[in-house]
């Protein structure tokens, strides 16, 4: 292993010699490394979401900082916050609008279940609309728990079979 | 006090006995001394109109407006209109009764600009219609939306609904109550719960005979 007397650099290896692997975990491993969030930003899971992206939580870390304001741009979904009924099309609407292959992280107790909002207001859980890979905890939960998200997503990510899902037709994964 | 009892005279002049019941409220602690009166419906738009136009009076502040259910009660709803003057630092508050068949109330907009959404509001929560009302659309829910939410006939869990292209509802799950808190030393004990002297919502609903 590395110790201080080691130089570590770029090899070239990587350029001279061919990589041998199955095309799956190659896609899967761009695909999980560069993750693009559309920040669906609803209630003070935001202000948390905000600071995972921000210098001391650093989301880039894990490939995920380029938030994307436009669904047409990103494949990562965050639903940070209260899911109102008023809203609930809209959020979908959204959700339509990102191109396959995409992926949802429900943040927050709200975004999961509506939380504490037991009321005619409030949608009981943002899976009722669209399909939700990774839930999150807490209320709002720290960065540190939507970092772990992010990695258990990751790690969901890199045991799809991307070539099986390309070929299927694309409707089958919206709902 | 002085000035909120000068406008209760005034209004009283103006409008005779369509000005009624005044209350006083006062807390030592907090330094609160404030008036209350009950003001008839069809006046309560000249009333606010003189409170705020009578110099030495100059009601320029209208804080609030809020509906209240009071279910059983005839009339069923009121409006209440918190004014404060800057001029003066007084409070005064305005009761208006609303019966339930005729929910109708004429809108003070023109006399306080800020009024129309606390109307809106009004409006939406409780269905009370506010007549002269320049714009007067639901301002929290959407279009179409078939109730009117802060009534007391409605229930805490909601109904369904559904305005295509718009807005969907459901009924939410209460699983047997409503969820309560209670004070408490440790926060394990007031997190909300179904607790054993809250109802059921199906005796609750059952007893209402909704």
């Amino acid at each position: 292993m590395a110790d201080s007397t080691t130089t570590i650099g770029y090899t070239g290896r990587l350029e001279d010699e061919p990589i041998i692997t199955r095309l799956d975990a190659a896609v899967d491993w761009v695909r999980k490394n560069s993750l693009w969030p559309m920040p669906m930003g609803l209630a003070c899971c935001a202000i948390e979401l905000m600071s995972t992206a921000a210098s001391r939580f650093d989301i880039s870390r894990f490939g995920a900082e380029v938030m994307r304001f436009s669904p047409r741009q990103s494949d990562l979904m965050v639903v940070a916050g209260t899911v109102t009924y008023k809203m609930a099309l809209a959020v979908k609407r959204i959700w339509d609008q990102m191109p396959d292959p995409k992926w949802c992280i429900a943040m927050g107790a709200c975004a999961s279940t509506g939380g504490m909002y037991r009321s005619y207001a409030v949608l009981q859980g943002v899976d009722k609309i669209l399909p939700v890979d990774v839930y999150v905890s807490g209320c709002p939960p720290r960065p540190e728990a939507l970092l772990d998200a992010l990695i258990k997503l990751q790690t969901k990510i890199s045991r799809e079979p991307g070539l099986k899902n390309l070929k299927k037709a694309p409707a089958a994964s919206a709902t | 006090m002085a000035i909120a009892l000068a406008a209760i005279n005034s209004l009283t002049k103006r409008f005779g006995d369509k000005v009624r019941s005044p209350v006083a409220f006062s807390d030592k602690v907090m330094g609160r001394d404030e008036m209350s009166v009950t003001v008839a419906r069809e006046v309560i738009a000249e009333a606010c109109a003189l409170l705020k136009q009578e110099p030495a009076l100059a009601f320029d502040f209208l804080v609030d407006i809020s509906g209240v259910d009071n279910y059983d009660a005839n009339p069923r709803f009121r409006v209440d209109y918190l004014l404060y003057s800057y001029k003066t630092n007084a409070w005064l508050r305005l009761k208006v009764g609303v019966p339930e068949e005729d929910a109708t109330v004429p809108s003070v907009a023109k006399v306080w600009r800020g009024a129309e959404w606390h109307e809106r509001e009004c409006y939406d929560m409780f269905g009370i219609r506010f007549t002269g009302h320049p714009d007067l659309r639901r301002i929290l829910m959407w279009e179409g939306y078939p109730f009117h939410a802060l009534r007391k006939d409605f229930p805490l869990e909601g109904k369904p609904s559904n305005v295509p292209e718009v807005a969907f509802t459901e009924a939410a799950p209460l699983q047997g109550g409503p969820f309560v808190t209670v004070p408490a030393g440790r926060a394990g004990e007031r997190e909300p719960r179904v607790r054993e002297n809250a109802l059921a919502a199906d005796v609750r609903d059952k007893t209402k005979g909704s």
